[in-house]
């Protein structure tokens, strides 16, 4: 009796909730946690924090304070321990436009004018006609751009491919690696996954031969070994070679992508779309693939970010890309200043660096924007 | 017992399932399945785990298939025929144990994606249906959340509604409250007796025997990939025949 007593226990009227101590929230707090919890970690805080900032005050002297911002070459040989911009400012067009003719240049003006304003335009949310102007980047504007910067039509004068250089051939290099790969990618994997054997082992073999070799050696076989192969006569252009090559490969990778996207959904998103009479493209389309891509948002932009460091890698069969434009501009005896072709080389680091970061940062929008609940 | 409509008079069969075998791999999972649904009947199926009763309705609508026999259903003959498979699975809907609700799309999206893409609906009318579904489940306030944001029993009850949402003639329900926390089991189990009143045929894998017991008028028990014992409800659980039903419930009903 007094044993049932004593474990009886009725609460009357529930606890407040009460704000947590001040010292573990809010700045103070973090600062706290994170950089003086402890006597060693307040050293390593001082030391580190000493060090960073001698680093970042070196740097920036390199680069703005101290540099070079006019004049020609003689300002930047009378002070050769910071950068020389005036290096890349008098060689900026040719950085960008190769060597395409001076005259023609508007009709790549134009071209960067329609991606710029169409990256935009699609990729800003509340946009009207978004999806037109999506599905117009995608498909149509690689043509008309080629188009347009090819010439040959309309009166305009054909500007050779051999002539296309610099920042642009970076830019068609890797765009149509990205717009390609996509597509191509998702299809391969749906092909790898498939229970037809024959597709599926097709789809393999693809794959595994593009994953299978360098892309040195894609271009290097694309530039010199394939047109040993074309009846005499037929030859078709270096570019365009380079261009299918870069897109197969990548395509394999974004493949492999893909894949792991559609695995991390479970039996029960593919058998609810059956029980629903979905058909199989339907329910790829409307139930698969929209959570897998963006299951695998991270990985895609991942190897969109590989695929367009790795354009500079069209050095090795003598397209000029960016990178290729600044190491011919660096060879010139006019410039061969000691401070020249760190410049050179830390402007295409910061141009490869804008880019990639703008494609990460979106990347992590979007995946922001999709999230839609706790669990699948 | 609750006033649950009669079994279609005419006793027209909407399933016709004639000695029906299934092999995984080398595994004989359903022996020489015999099954009849009358339109209307409200079957729960039962019997211990790995007895087959999934697999039996999963065929049913052509999830799994089968090696041997005969599966009819609504006039349908269930062959490797895409068209026919995808003709039975409009007018078959299934409602799962893990809800398999789509993520991505909000509770009304994933209401009216089958019967705009599948049944050509047009957005407005199939929208309208949804609502009216959803308002029979008891959450047409959370039709503009999506499926993580609710709790397992109000996923469940958006399971089913989307299944009505297509307007099946027979409901397949494989373990619809086995996946659910114990304070969850009656709401999902309330919108299933109340979809039992409106004469829908139901097919309930299920070990909610309180459930069998109100709504079904035959019960069927399972093991080993056979039908052993079938019957209506009170005859089954006062009077079982079969040994291995007998030891089966008294498993399951000791507490």
């Amino acid at each position: 009796m007094s044993n049932q007593s004593s474990i009886a226990y009725v609460r009357q009227e529930s606890t407040p909730s009460r704000p947590a101590p001040p010292t573990t929230v809010g700045v103070v707090g973090w600062i706290r946690e994170n950089l003086f919890s402890n006597l060693t970690n307040s050293l390593l805080t001082v030391i580190f924090g000493v060090l960073g900032f001698w680093l970042i005050w070196d740097a920036l002297n390199w680069l703005v304070f101290n540099a070079v911002w006019s004049g020609g070459n003689e300002a930047c040989r009378a002070n050769p321990h910071a950068a020389c911009w005036t290096f890349i400012g008098t060689r900026f067009d040719q950085f960008v436009y190769g060597f395409y003719e001076k005259s023609e240049r508007w009709r790549v003006d134009l071209v960067l004018l329609i991606l710029f304003g169409g990256i935009l335009w699609s990729a800003w949310e509340n946009a009207p006609a978004r999806r037109w102007v999506g599905g117009f980047m995608m498909v149509p504007f690689p043509l008309l751009a080629w188009a347009i910067m090819y010439g040959g039509f309309a009166g305009l004068a054909v500007v050779e491919t051999s002539q296309w250089g610099g920042f642009i051939l970076t830019l068609v290099v890797a765009l149509l690696g990205i717009i390609a790969s996509l597509p191509l990618g998702i299809l391969l994997a749906l092909g790898r996954r498939s229970n037809m054997p024959i597709i599926r082992s097709t789809c393999i073999v693809f794959i595994e031969f593009w994953r299978g070799v360098p892309l040195i050696t894609v271009l290097f076989m694309a530039a010199y070994v394939l047109p040993l192969f074309f009846p005499t006569g037929l030859n078709f252009d270096q570019l365009l070679r380079a261009l299918i090559g870069v897109a197969l490969f990548s395509s394999a990778y974004m493949a492999e992508v893909v894949r792991g996207g559609l695995q991390s959904l479970g039996k029960g998103q593919y058998e609810a779309a059956d029980a629903l009479g979905l058909s199989y493209w339907k329910s790829m389309r409307l139930i698969i693939l929209p959570q897998a891509l963006k299951a695998v948002i991270p990985g895609i932009v991942n190897t969109f970010i590989g695929l367009f460091k790795d354009t500079t890698l069209v050095l090795i069969i003598g397209l000029l890309d960016l990178l290729g434009m600044v190491n011919a501009a660096i060879a010139d005896p006019n410039w061969s200043i000691r401070s020249v072709p760190s410049t050179g080389y830390v402007f295409v680091a910061l141009t490869f660096f804008v880019f990639c970061y703008g494609m990460s940062r979106y990347s992590r929008y979007i995946e922001a924007k999709l999230h839609t609940g706790h669990k699948r | 017992m609750t006033a649950t409509p009669a079994v279609d008079p005419t006793g027209k069969p909407v399933i016709q399932i004639r000695k029906m075998n299934k092999w995984y791999g080398q595994f004989h999972v359903l022996k020489d399945v015999d099954l009849e649904v009358t339109s209307g009947e409200r079957i729960v199926i039962c019997g211990p785990s790995g007895s087959g009763k999934s697999t039996l309705i999963r065929c049913i609508n052509r999830l799994e298939e089968h090696q041997e026999g005969d599966i009819v259903v609504d006039g349908i003959e269930l062959t490797n025929d895409l068209k026919h498979i995808e003709q039975v699975r409009r007018e078959v809907g299934m409602v799962f144990q893990h809800f398999n609700l789509f993520p991505h799309l909000t509770v009304l999206e994933n209401c009216t994606l089958a019967p705009i893409w599948v049944r050509k609906q047009p957005k407005a009318e199939a929208e309208a249906t949804a609502m009216k579904y959803l308002e029979r489940v008891k959450i047409p306030d959370q039709a503009n959340k999506y499926p993580g944001q609710l709790s397992g029993g109000q996923q469940q009850r958006v399971a089913i509604a989307r299944s009505l949402c297509m307007n099946p003639r027979i409901m397949l329900f494989d373990e619809p409250t086995s996946a659910l926390d114990p304070e969850m089991i009656k709401e999902v189990l309330d919108v299933m007796i109340e979809l039992a009143g409106t004469g829908m045929t139901m097919l309930v894998v299920t070990h909610e025997m309180g459930f069998a017991r109100t709504v079904a008028n035959r019960v069927i028990f399972m093991d080993g990939g056979e039908i052993i014992e079938q019957n209506e409800p009170e005859a089954f659980f006062n009077d079982p025949q079969n040994d291995r039903t007998k030891l089966f419930l008294s498993q399951i009903l000791q507490h």
